[in-house]
């Protein structure tokens, strides 16, 4: 895909992103549009998935760690044809398959997630036991930054640049805020790449939100061998809806209606200018 | 006190007398039943070992503990098969989880402290929910984890692992039955928790018709005066207390339970018919454990008075196992003591 259509695809998962939240009257949208690029770029560029075939065995797996922007995963595999678009408006209802956090019983969903620092252990070892059989598949996890202050990560963490899983790449949602506010007045994660080169990681740095910058890391993360990579994209929380951009407010709340009306003229202005 | 200690001396003597045997005999793995005592978490890296070549997706994960489970066993056998995680119980249980995914079978193993108090909350998120084929061997269950003390005594595991919805729970009595549920859990495709004892257990399932299902109990003695439902290293506790009770002119049936869930209610439910009365011996805390699944049953569908021994809601303490089993009631005298109270 061209950057533009990855652009135009990134902006339709954002709207999807809304919507279902909007819908839902409960929800994550702030570090679901954040990462919303990185969600498009991966299931419509990076990985070798097919959405007919969603358990094909020698897919890449896709691990979401930050499993609190379901809404973001939800509307990525929807746009993508794993199911219906339409079905996001079910999201968090009584007797919807699209559960508040991602079941690994949703088509395309490889393993359930919520409980922060528990999805990049899951990835490991899937990306372990890919090269126990000697497969070929590529294991991604995306993380937030505020989730990188749970033990478990780095648990993990230490385990793959021990293993040596360069197979894996796991992916650091940098947008800054969390529930409480600032990430770096809660309880800093500060310096995040320093911390993954320690732990014998092969770390980027990299713009969330420019696909050239995207696809750079993470063919550079394909090519490096003998250690996993992370990549830190910096982001912005809220990304595409103005009044959401950088607010932690936005982390866990749903627009209302005239919000909501806000935030889809808001997307459909940046659709234009993407024509 | 001097009592006591001879009986610490005993156990000492035996283990050593047990250890020079198990030297002696290289092919000791198809004799086990000839050996009179083993503890089960040496059964557990027995049948890992024995039962890889069948299970060719078999794969052990172990937190720096693989000497003390016993999974060392494998390792020695299968070295790229077992992974050490190092001293990271949460993430050793995801990884089994990722494993799981792309289809190896991992047994997971610690002691069930760590594999099912500190990684309680892995276990339910990361193996229960998805419904995974992961495997967790959580050895040195129970106070008769011995002079470690009240830290490394886990008296709560099968509570916490009985409320994971889909979770299989299962406590072996023996060398024997904690190897044939070794195999059931390969067997079987969901979430298992297996208990295993750091102390050697005398073997009492040696007999020709033994059959193992998941879910089934086995009466073990048969009675019509009390039932004594007992689980793990109990069951020998509850059939010795049966021969003292049956001194005393009372006739106990005896109701081996190695799965606690889902129990074999059918089972119980007709011996508490017979007897009405029912006592629950394990080496676990009386809340949430063998006695309260056995409740659970019996308030429901014949409510029977029930006695429940075990830990009394307390904490256990450093000792030796057989001194603590002593103290704490869970050797013949003290259930059977409990028991003709009780009756």
């Amino acid at each position: 895909m061209t950057n533009l259509e990855l652009q135009r695809q990134a902006n339709e998962v954002r709207k999807g992103i809304v919507t279902a939240v909007h819908s839902a009257k409960a929800g994550h949208p702030g570090g679901s549009l954040s990462a919303a690029d990185v969600f498009t770029y991966l299931y419509f560029e990076e990985m070798n998935i097919d959405p007919k075939n969603p358990d094909k065995e020698d897919r890449d797996r896709f691990v979401l760690s930050k499993g609190h922007t379901a809404p973001g995963l939800y509307s990525t595999l929807a746009n993508r044809g794993y199911f219906p678009v339409e079905d996001l408006k079910t999201l968090r209802k009584l007797g919807s398959y699209l559960q508040g956090h991602p079941c690994i019983h949703i088509p395309g969903v490889d393993m359930s997630s919520g409980s922060l620092g528990q999805g990049i252990s899951a990835a490991v070892g899937m990306a372990l036991g890919g090269k126990m059989s000697d497969k070929s598949f590529r294991v991604y996890t995306l993380l937030g930054d505020g989730e990188i202050q749970e033990g478990q990560v780095w648990e993990a963490a230490m385990f793959a640049g021990h293993r040596k899983l360069d197979n894996l790449c796991v992916i650091v949602d940098n947008n800054g805020l969390q529930i409480d506010g600032k990430i770096e007045d809660v309880c800093s994660p500060y310096p995040i790449d320093k911390k993954f080169e320690a732990f014998n990681f092969h770390v980027i740095n990299c713009d969330a939100h420019d696909f050239d910058a995207l696809r750079a890391a993470f063919n550079e993360a394909k090519a490096t061998k003998g250690q996993p990579t992370a990549i830190i994209v910096k982001s912005v929380k809220g990304k595409g809806v103005s009044f959401m951009e950088n607010n932690a407010g936005w982390h866990g709340k749903a627009p209302n209606d005239e919000e909501y009306a806000i935030a889809m003229a808001d997307l459909e202005k940046i659709g234009a200018a993407l024509q | 006190m001097m009592r006591s200690m001879q009986s610490q001396w005993l156990i000492l003597r035996r283990s050593v007398q047990l250890s020079s045997k198990l030297k002696l005999k290289k092919g000791m793995v198809n004799k086990m039943a000839d050996v009179k005592k083993i503890a089960t978490r040496e059964s557990y890296g027995n049948a890992l070992k024995d039962l890889a070549e069948e299970f060719p997706n078999l794969v052990v994960l172990d937190a720096d503990l693989a000497e003390a489970t016993k999974t060392g066993i494998f390792k020695k056998a299968y070295p790229d098969r077992h992974i050490d995680c190092g001293i990271a119980e949460c993430n050793m249980v995801g990884v089994a989880a990722g494993l799981s995914l792309v289809g190896k079978i991992p047994f997971v193993s610690s002691f069930a402290m760590f594999a099912a108090g500190r990684a309680f909350e892995q276990v339910r998120n990361s193996v229960g929910y998805p419904h995974l084929n992961v495997k967790i061997g959580a050895t040195h269950a129970g106070i008769t984890v011995g002079e470690d003390g009240a830290t490394h005594q886990c008296n709560e595991d099968l509570a916490l692992m009985r409320t994971i919805p889909g979770m299989v729970v299962m406590c072996p009595s023996d060398d024997i039955e904690a190897k044939a549920a070794v195999r059931a859990a390969l067997e079987y495709d969901g979430p298992v928790y297996i208990r295993f004892g750091r102390a050697a257990v005398p073997v009492i399932n040696d007999k020709p018709d033994y059959k193992f299902e998941i879910g089934k109990g086995t009466v073990v003695r048969e009675g019509k005066d009390v039932t004594i439902v007992a689980t793990g290293i109990c069951v020998d506790s509850a059939l010795g207390a049966a021969e003292l009770l049956a001194a005393d002119g009372i006739d106990a049936e005896v109701i081996n339970i190695c799965t606690i869930k889902p129990l074999d209610e059918e089972l119980i439910l007709a011996s508490a018919k017979k007897t009405g009365k029912v006592v629950t011996v394990e080496e676990h805390s009386v809340i949430g454990g063998l006695g309260s699944a056995v409740c659970d049953c019996l308030s429901e569908k014949l409510p029977t008075p029930v006695k429940k021994l075990g830990m009394q809601d307390i904490f256990g303490e450093s000792g030796s196992a057989a001194a603590l089993v002593e103290k704490y009631g869970l050797d013949a005298k003290g259930v059977a003591a409990s028991v003709k109270a009780f009756v």
